[in-house]
């Protein structure tokens, strides 16, 4: 049983909506059922839900790395079950993700490992540097551009791949346990880092099992049980100083 | 020029250390095949008699003649001078006839030269009666009735023949054609050994990185992005075993050619490349080295369309 997250929200354009949609791996039982949601453009949501919710799952299906066993999914107002492969790449450069294991290229560096949407998008390799160096400074790792992740630590992998995340520009952002391998100091400030982002006009959507963590945010959330329904969780009140 | 940063590490890949060998070894095969396909071409070429229009006439001695045609009357006499008489009649006969640019008899020592691989030096001897060897040179397109010119022949002078190498070449076109196709067949199947080499190479790579094929994917990568990777990688490896492939082939047939040109050029023609077949063969790594890309990418195209 789903239900409409913020139904009487103002008109914002839609840019995540899910209707009825299951999802199942392979001849498995379903990870999601019946979930159903709007996330409008500009927003911020954290997905929480237990491990084995289908917090992960929920995630692939709106970074495109999957399609839905059933049910409605539409991003950005097109329809994923109608996208061909080839409008799928337009599409996922809209996109950015921040994936729980960071998924860093292990023999670049820091940097290649941020340029790499520039590249893929086209960009002249003489404006990427000084853009990726620009915002490695950003996030604090100014003195790491040409650093392997084998040397790096667990928050600056996961500062590396925030900044691979939104280094171009996308319209929405999507974080999978972005804070799941950092101790709560550096997990604040990585969430003030997506609070950032957001008020450049980013759409946010973290999924996290830390409810702690969000509480100290007044951002709504989308709460999964074992994958079967969705909660309509009222926005709480603010406590993040 | 800008360097294409290799995103995927295709060089650690395991498969990938034996393909420089495998293309050179196949590259190896492929040049020597044509480089003898080519060396066929180029000798049948210099035997083609209608490129160098030219006849053999052969005049036997009195002799021959007399002991060939058992009712012939015996000449008597001096039978060098009439030898003599019948080679300047067939001469005449020849340098009469239209399309005929020149008709010379060959010194009996040069036919002796050409008998001595098969009769040693009793070739020489002076008492072995030789028939005398005309070499007519026919201008180029005159068309020469060789029959009539034979029954002419025959007439002036017993027991003359005319060779226009016609049946001898028809035989060896047969023949060179069979080598060149069988020649053609053995490049056709080195090119199928390095393509499903190639494949072999590309899949297992698909396999490896997977996860980061996956990863640029979901950045918005598309396919040619990543097809670019393997194709990029598959040339430079192709290359990088075509080229000494080629030397080595190239060193072979230049070992061959000095190995043939010490044995008598009667029993084997010089078929030493010329520049135009030395420079089909430099084109044999670029080839290579464009199969193995072409090759990569589309085992990459194919193999990801199936992905989502």
């Amino acid at each position: 049983m789903g239900s409409r997250l913020l139904p009487d929200a103002p008109s914002a354009p839609v840019m995540v909506r899910f209707e009825n949609v299951g999802m199942h791996y392979g001849m498995g039982a379903e990870v999601l059922r019946d979930v159903s949601f709007t996330i409008e453009a500009g927003s911020f949501h954290f997905v929480t839900g237990p491990s084995g919710a289908g917090k992960s799952t929920l995630l692939r299906l709106m970074d495109l790395a999957c399609r839905p066993s059933r049910g409605l999914i539409t991003l950005f107002g097109r329809d994923v079950a109608t996208l061909s492969r080839q409008e799928l790449p337009r599409l996922r450069r809209r996109i950015g993700v921040v994936f729980q294991d960071f998924r860093l290229v292990d023999h670049l560096t820091a940097l290649e490992n941020v340029a790499l949407p520039l590249r893929i998008a086209g960009a002249k390799p003489d404006q990427i540097r000084d853009h990726v160096a620009e915002l490695l400074s950003w996030v604090g790792l100014a003195d790491h551009l040409n650093a392997k992740p084998a040397t790096l630590s667990g928050g600056q992998k996961q500062r590396v791949a925030i900044a691979r995340a939104v280094i171009s520009r996308p319209k929405l952002l999507l974080a999978d346990e972005p804070t799941g391998n950092v101790d709560d100091t550096i997990a604040i400030r990585l969430l003030y880092l997506f609070e950032e982002l957001h008020r450049i006009g980013t759409t946010v959507v973290i999924a996290t099992h830390n409810e702690q963590l969000v509480g100290r945010f007044s951002h709504p959330r989308i709460r999964l049980e074992s994958g079967e329904s969705l909660v309509h969780v009222a926005t709480p009140a603010a406590t993040a100083g | 020029m800008t360097v294409r940063l290799k995103i995927l590490p295709l060089d650690a890949d395991e498969s990938s250390r034996f393909l420089p060998w495998t293309i050179a070894f196949m590259t190896y095969l492929a040049a020597l095949t044509l480089a003898g396909a080519m060396g066929l071409a180029v000798a049948m070429g210099r035997f083609d008699p209608e490129q160098t229009g030219n006849l053999t006439v052969e005049v036997p001695p009195v002799l021959a003649v007399e002991k060939n045609v058992p009712d012939q009357p015996s000449a008597g006499g001096d039978e060098a001078a009439q030898d003599t008489a019948r080679v300047a009649a067939a001469l005449q006969l020849l340098r009469a006839t239209p399309g005929v640019i020149a008709a010379e008899a060959l010194e009996r020592s040069e036919v002796a030269d050409l008998l001595e691989p098969w009769l040693g030096k009793a070739a020489q001897s002076a008492d072995l009666p030789l028939p005398t060897i005309i070499d007519v040179t026919v201008e180029k397109g005159a068309e020469i009735d060789t029959g009539g010119l034979a029954a002419k022949l025959a007439a002036t002078a017993p027991g003359t023949s005319l060779d226009d190498h016609g049946l001898w070449f028809a035989r060896l076109t047969t023949f060179v054609n069979s080598v060149q196709v069988v020649a053609g067949l053995v490049v056709g199947l080195t090119c199928l050994a390095a393509v499903l080499t190639v494949v072999y190479v590309t899949l297992s790579g698909l396999a490896v990185h997977h996860d980061i094929i996956e990863l640029l994917h979901l950045m918005g990568a598309e396919d040619r992005f990543i097809a670019r990777q393997f194709q990029d990688h598959a040339m430079r490896l192709g290359l990088a075993g075509a080229v000494p492939g080629l030397l080595l082939a190239a060193l072979t047939v230049e070992l061959l050619g000095i190995a043939a040109g010490r044995v008598d050029s009667l029993l084997l023609p010089n078929i030493r490349l010329g520049v135009a077949q030395w420079a089909v063969l430099a084109l044999v790594p670029l080839a290579a080295g464009a199969i193995a890309m072409l090759t990569a990418r589309a085992t990459v195209m194919r193999r990801l369309g199936r992905m989502i």
